[in-house]
């Protein structure tokens, strides 16, 4: 609770450390009743890196970055978040991180019996536990306006298009000013326009609040444009690493398969 | 065969198991962290208030109803003056309460489990969650909570609106003055038959919100599953009215009619 109450969405980022690993996960294994979702994972992310996981349906990307925010358990392998090991960590030490971490699910998740100032609210009062009402409104219309969407302001979520609603949890998870970003396929459902100014977006935020971010896509547009370096996922294992360039040149099928499309 | 059984058993075990721990981390979170007194008053509004109108026009009628049928019989032992009387303790110490109750869980054990179970499958909850924030405290004790105060006072306003009902089917046979009616039911009732009452809807209350609330919170994805969860939540409510019901009655008679 200590920490809770210094964190306020308000610091200054951290000193920008090149290579610093904020997550690192090594032989990372987690199965279900009949499958064995992850083998053997292992990655670190560099501070301020955009790292792009691409793969089939099925195979574990969401399952990874639901276990790095500590939904999921981890049967086996090192998994830690700023140096202090997830799967050790009481409610209290989950909590603190989760409010580093900022998750954009692929439906927006946008609670939609509130309106969007409600959402935006939400996490500044319940988590930042913010009691000034000017302020809470300045970072709500200040986040809202880098979205695009300080009209929007007033509408329930049912009143908004799908781009406007991943645009809004967009917005949602960035007001905390998380360290972290996780998207889980941030522009699947939309169309080719949309998704193009969702991954914009999605580099525009992470240049303005210095984030680093793992991002889980189908969209080639979007890894083109969001990737630092790229990683491929096959059955519960990495298959390939590389940056967009070098892996449009692999030998892997499966790699290949992907940027068929686009070259 | 046997092995399906076993499943079924394990997995009944694993429910029971799964609601203990349920039950626990909402009483934890009751004493933890700041009461979501904003969220509390609305659950209140949306559950008592808009519940009103359903409870008022269904105990008025069985107010009506338990008259016309009790008539008959006490005219024939000649106690017709005992109308009143009869309904009102009838209607205080169980009738109000369990019909009020079961009305409670077909609405609101209902639209509670169909809402955080539609909450689950749209990642709500998750997203809740993994922002730090502590969806069992917004969702689920405001609901139960408010389920548990909204209740009895539902339950005392249907006894109350069932002995007007009362008053106007025995005044379309007989003549009674409405205070005379009013003074011979208050006068028949004692605190034994008001107090009991109402600590049982407190229960019953209690059951509707945490059994509305489990089965939304443990929803399975998947859009059929809401509608599994607001199904169940009735069904489950509905009979957990009854067991403490039963349970209740039992009590009270030990305590107050020895």
């Amino acid at each position: 609770m200590k920490a809770a109450a210094q964190n306020t969405g308000d610091q200054e980022t951290p000193e920008f450390k090149k290579d610093e690993v904020v997550i690192h996960v090594k032989g990372l294994k987690k199965d279900f009743i009949d499958k064995k979702v992850l083998k053997n994972i292992s990655f670190d992310l560099k501070r301020g890196e955009n790292m792009v996981v691409l793969g089939k349906s099925g195979s574990g990307k969401s399952v990874t970055i639901e276990c790095i925010v500590g939904m999921l358990k981890p049967d086996a392998g090192d998994l830690t978040v700023f140096g202090k090991e997830v799967t050790a960590m009481n409610d209290d030490e989950l909590k603190q991180l989760r409010m580093k971490i900022g998750f954009l699910f692929q439906s927006g998740a946008l609670y939609d019996s509130m309106t969007v100032r409600e959402n935006l609210e939400f996490p500044l009062t319940r988590v930042l536990k913010l009691k000034d009402q000017q302020d809470i409104d300045k970072r709500v219309e200040e986040v809202l306006d880098a979205v695009g969407l300080l009209d929007a302001i007033d509408k329930l979520p049912a009143d908004l298009s799908g781009g406007m609603r991943k645009r809004v949890g967009l917005a949602r998870t960035m007001i905390v000013k998380p360290e972290i970003m996780l998207y889980d396929e941030p522009t699947t459902g939309l169309d080719p326009i949309t998704s193009r100014e969702i991954s914009e977006l999605i580099l525009h935020m992470q240049k303005k609040y210095k984030t680093s971010s793992i991002i889980i896509t189908h969209d080639m547009e979007c890894v083109r444009i969001t990737a630092d370096r790229i990683v491929v996922m096959d059955d519960g294992t990495f298959i390939a690493e590389g940056s967009y360039k070098e892996l449009q040149k692999s030998a892997n099928e499966i790699v290949r398969s992907f940027f068929t499309e686009t070259t | 065969m046997a092995e399906q059984a076993i499943t079924g058993w394990r997995k009944w075990a694993e429910g029971i198991g799964e609601q203990g721990v349920f039950f626990a981390r909402f009483f934890r979170n009751i004493f933890t962290g700041s009461f979501e007194w904003s969220e509390f008053v609305r659950q209140c509004y949306e559950i008592g208030y808009r519940s009103v109108m359903l409870v008022g026009i269904t105990s008025f009628i069985m107010g009506l109803v338990l008259i016309v049928q009790l008539r008959p019989s006490l005219v024939e032992l000649g106690a017709e003056s005992m109308l009143p009387k009869t309904l009102a303790v009838s209607l205080v110490r169980e009738i109000g309460p369990v019909i009020t109750a079961i009305i409670c869980a077909g609405k609101i054990a209902s639209s509670i489990g169909a809402e955080l179970g539609s909450m689950k499958v749209t990642e709500q909850i998750d997203a809740m969650e993994v922002s730090g924030a502590n969806p069992l405290q917004y969702l689920v004790v405001t609901r139960i909570l408010a389920t548990s105060f909204m209740v009895p006072l539902l339950a005392i306003m249907g006894d109350v609106i069932g002995l007007f009902g009362g008053y106007l089917a025995l005044n379309i046979t007989d003549d009674i003055s409405f205070p005379l009616y009013f003074n011979k039911c208050i006068a028949s009732l004692d605190f034994s038959d008001f107090l009991p009452a109402v600590v049982k809807t407190v229960f019953f209350g209690f059951a509707i919100g945490f059994v509305g609330c489990y089965k939304g919170y443990h929803s399975n994805k998947g859009t059929e599953s809401v509608g599994i969860a607001a199904n169940s939540a009735v069904v489950t409510a509905s009979l957990w009215i009854f067991v403490i019901d039963a349970i209740a009655v039992q009590i009270t008679s030990l305590l107050f009619y020895k």
